[in-house]
């Protein structure tokens, strides 16, 4: 047991301790700063009986108020239903027409369509819809399976090559990687495919194909490689290209047959939100 | 520090002059006084009059009256609008200020606003020294009024000074009580009316009663609740002295030809106790009498010159003219006056005031230019106002032909209080397309409905032909309606050449 003493110089008593001929001065607390310490407590004691607070067994003190963050969620989340309810009804009615014509209506679908296409399509087509290779550009006036509202609303609600029973399906063959043409035949398609998108190409190779186009290619793409959107087939004599414009990939594309998958959101998104998506991607700028 | 010779001693404790009582007041926030860390010595203003204190009185009824009231004025706006004269509506986003209102976009106003009450104070602390903190200072106004509460229910120093130190009675606890309940009376009616500005303030004083008010107002009015109750009644001079900026900023602007309550010392020393019938001859007017210390709400002595914690109120000024009228002395041995004078006077020159100096000339130009500015903008300002944001996400869109498109979001602004029709145009550029999304195609231009006092969000859709590219870089939006008209020149991105 240490005895307690005064400091001399400080006037302060001290701990009773000593290290090494230090020994430390006894200092009380600020009064502010007691003060603030034993209100803490008080609210402390407050604070378990209005909040919950105390862990039992099976549940848990709820407290005066009957507080709970997940209530006041389910509250916050119902409230906004009841607010959007009225809207909600109205975009599942009207058609996808009516919708545009409708200021309110149409600010409504946008808003809903944006948050949608934020958390659904944004991941492959980019925030903005911008696309990426082999994840098509939303804003430009290019459409593999049609630009109309409906045709848009229809691809969001079957998706393509997906698993829906009524999906949007077609197969560009791999014709080098499958044997059905062989190299010099694919690298003369490319550069047939180069010469139809109205940029030089080799002549010679071009003559030599002309008759492989028509009858390995046209089945689809159209005897001018302008397309075909009943399958999908992109047109191939404008400047877009889903899986890159360089002979390279052109070459690459017939050789492995890209083709990419979109899903079904039938079942997933409510009809009012691919209503909302089709009215939100046909504004991005390129709807027909 | 100038060391005063005290010329007799004190024979009579307790009396400084016939009829003058000496007060045993100690300066305790003077210099000598003062150590880096200590406890608060309470301080007991004696009650003074006169006229500083009249002035006082009436500065404190005036400003506690703007700061009640104003949320109560009343000022038509049509249906529709709020009808209250001054209200910051943060739910909507709008300040209004009788016929004045003010969006988000419009608060380099508020900056004005400040700019101008900043300078205002640099001006008028040049001219007469700190009016500002003496006289309406919230802080000194608050303090004031529950320095009166607490005179009025305790009653003046001398009974406060005795009652601090009488032992616990129930009388005593009365007394306390009281004051304090009457203290948070006014620090709750304090936070109160600060959230009528927020607020409608008839339906916000019925919600505050009947407990339907929203959470934040119960909070603000608890903070400035406590707020006003410790600033006000228990901390009072302490947070002039330690907590705000001013004095110190203040110190570094003045000069010695600013009016300040000022000890005329060349008349006061040498000072001394005054027995009835001596001779004036070779003493100053000084009777040591203390009465300026007693009366001091900030707890120093004037006689030690012109320092930091003095809030120029004149409550001292008052207090010596008393006594100076009983001993039969000019008034006035403390009064507003300037270092320069002093001066003057001890070179047996005449004192002289110099209000036109360069820097009050400089602060009252500043003050002009910056209402004139205010003024003008606030005259000419438009009605009508047009935000253009280009999309960037992606920059541009190429079309199958070649062709490239930017989409621009535009934020059509209307400032009235009725709904109107403005014209949407677009030139400055060779376009092969411009859609609006919702409405179709804009020839030349479109007549927009945009609602009253509020913001209309379109989406426009510029599409340039191949050929036309390498000339597009920029486009103009014109919005017009009535007789105002704003353009906005924005770019065009033609995106990269393939």
């Amino acid at each position: 047991m240490s005895e307690k003493e005064v400091d001399e110089v400080s006037g302060t008593q001290t701990t009773g301790h000593e290290w090494d001929g230090i020994k430390e001065l006894d200092t009380p607390m600020p009064r502010w700063w007691l003060g603030i310490f034993w209100a803490t407590i008080v609210w402390a004691i407050g604070y378990w009986v209005v909040y919950p607070a105390w862990p039992g067994i099976n549940s848990y003190t709820h407290g005066m108020l009957d507080h709970s963050q997940r209530d006041e969620v389910t509250a916050n989340v119902a409230a906004l239903k009841a607010a959007r309810s009225s809207r909600e009804a109205a975009l599942a009615k009207a058609s996808l027409a009516d919708i545009q014509k409708n200021p309110d209506l149409l600010q409504f679908a946008m808003a809903e369509g944006r948050t949608a296409f934020g958390d659904n399509c944004a991941p492959c087509h980019g925030a903005g819809g911008q696309g990426a290779h082999g994840y098509p550009n939303l804003n430009d006036d290019v459409w593999l399976w049609g630009g109309k509202l409906s045709d848009i609303e229809h691809t969001i609600t079957v998706g393509v090559r997906s698993t829906s029973p009524e999906t949007r399906e077609s197969q560009m063959p791999a014709f080098g990687r499958d044997g059905v043409l062989k190299p010099a035949q694919v690298d003369d398609l490319a550069e047939y495919v180069v010469h139809i998108s109205g940029r030089p190409a080799d002549a010679r190779a071009v003559r030599r194909v002309t008759a492989l186009f028509a009858d390995n290619c046209a089945a689809c793409h159209g005897a001018e490689g302008r397309g075909n959107r009943t399958v999908g087939a992109p047109n191939l004599t404008d400047n877009e290209w889903e899986y890159g414009s360089t002979r390279d990939d052109i070459r690459d594309q017939i050789w492995n047959g890209h083709g990419g998958v979109m899903p079904t959101w039938g079942g997933r998104l409510s009809p009012e939100e691919i209503k909302a998506l089709a009215i939100y991607v046909h504004n991005l700028g390129g709807g027909e | 520090m100038t060391v005063h010779t005290v010329i007799s001693p004190d024979k009579r404790p307790g009396m400084a002059a016939e009829g003058v009582v000496r007060s045993d007041a100690i300066a305790t926030n003077s210099a000598a006084h003062r150590k880096l860390f200590k406890a608060r010595v309470p301080i007991f203003p004696k009650e003074g009059s006169g006229q500083y204190r009249s002035f006082k009185w009436a500065m404190m009824a005036i400003t506690l009256s703007i700061y009640y009231l104003t949320p109560w004025l009343r000022w038509n706006r049509g249906a529709g609008a709020p009808n209250q004269a001054v209200l910051v509506d943060l739910a909507h986003e709008r300040f209004y200020f009788f016929f004045i209102e003010i969006w988000p976009q419009e608060v380099y106003y508020i900056t004005g606003l400040l700019i101008l009450s900043a300078v205002a104070l640099f001006l008028v602390n040049a001219l007469f020294g700190r009016l500002w903190c003496g006289y309406s200072c919230p802080q000194t106004v608050w303090t004031d009024l529950f320095i009166w509460v607490e005179t009025k229910i305790e009653g003046d120093r001398n009974a406060r000074m005795r009652l601090a130190g009488a032992p616990w009675t129930a009388g005593k606890v009365f007394k306390r009580v009281s004051k304090h309940g009457v203290w948070l009376t006014f620090a709750v009616a304090t936070g109160g009316a600060w959230v009528f500005y927020y607020n409608d303030a008839p339906t916000l004083l019925h919600q505050l009663f009947t407990g339907t008010a929203s959470a934040g107002n119960y909070f603000a009015v608890a903070g400035l609740t406590f707020t006003t109750y410790a600033l006000g009644g228990l901390m009072r001079e302490q947070v002039c002295t330690y907590m705000c900026p001013w004095p110190r900023i203040q110190a570094a602007m003045t000069d010695v030809e600013a009016l300040c309550v000022t000890y005329r010392r060349d008349r006061g020393e040498p000072r001394g106790a005054h027995k009835k019938g001596d001779s004036w001859e070779g003493r100053g007017s000084c009777i040591d009498c203390n009465q300026c210390v007693a009366v001091c709400p900030m707890g120093i002595d004037i006689r030690d010159g012109a320092q930091l914690e003095c809030i120029n109120c004149g409550l001292c000024i008052d207090a010596c003219d008393d006594v100076m009228g009983k001993i039969g002395q000019p008034l006035r041995l403390i009064a507003y006056d300037t270092e320069a004078n002093i001066l003057r006077r001890q070179q047996g020159e005449a004192p002289r005031y110099r209000f036109v100096r360069p820097r009050t000339v400089l602060y009252g130009a500043v003050l002009a230019a910056v209402s004139a500015i205010m003024l003008l903008t606030l005259t000419f300002r438009h009605t009508l106002d047009l935000d253009v944001m280009r999309d960037r996400n992606p920059d541009y869109v190429r079309l199958a032909d070649g062709a490239v498109r930017n989409a621009y979001t535009l934020k059509l602004m209307n400032r009235t209080g009725q709904a109107r029709t403005l014209q949407l145009a677009i030139s400055g550029i060779k376009a092969r397309q411009v859609r609006l999304i919702g409405d179709g195609e804009i020839v030349s231009s479109v007549p927009l409905h945009v609602d009253a006092d509020k913001v209309r969000t379109v989406r426009i859709l510029v599409t340039v032909a191949l050929a036309d590219l390498p000339a597009s870089h920029s486009l103009i939006f014109t919005l017009a309606g009535d007789d105002e008209k704003r353009e906005v020149e924005t770019v065009f991105v033609p995106g990269e050449a393939r």
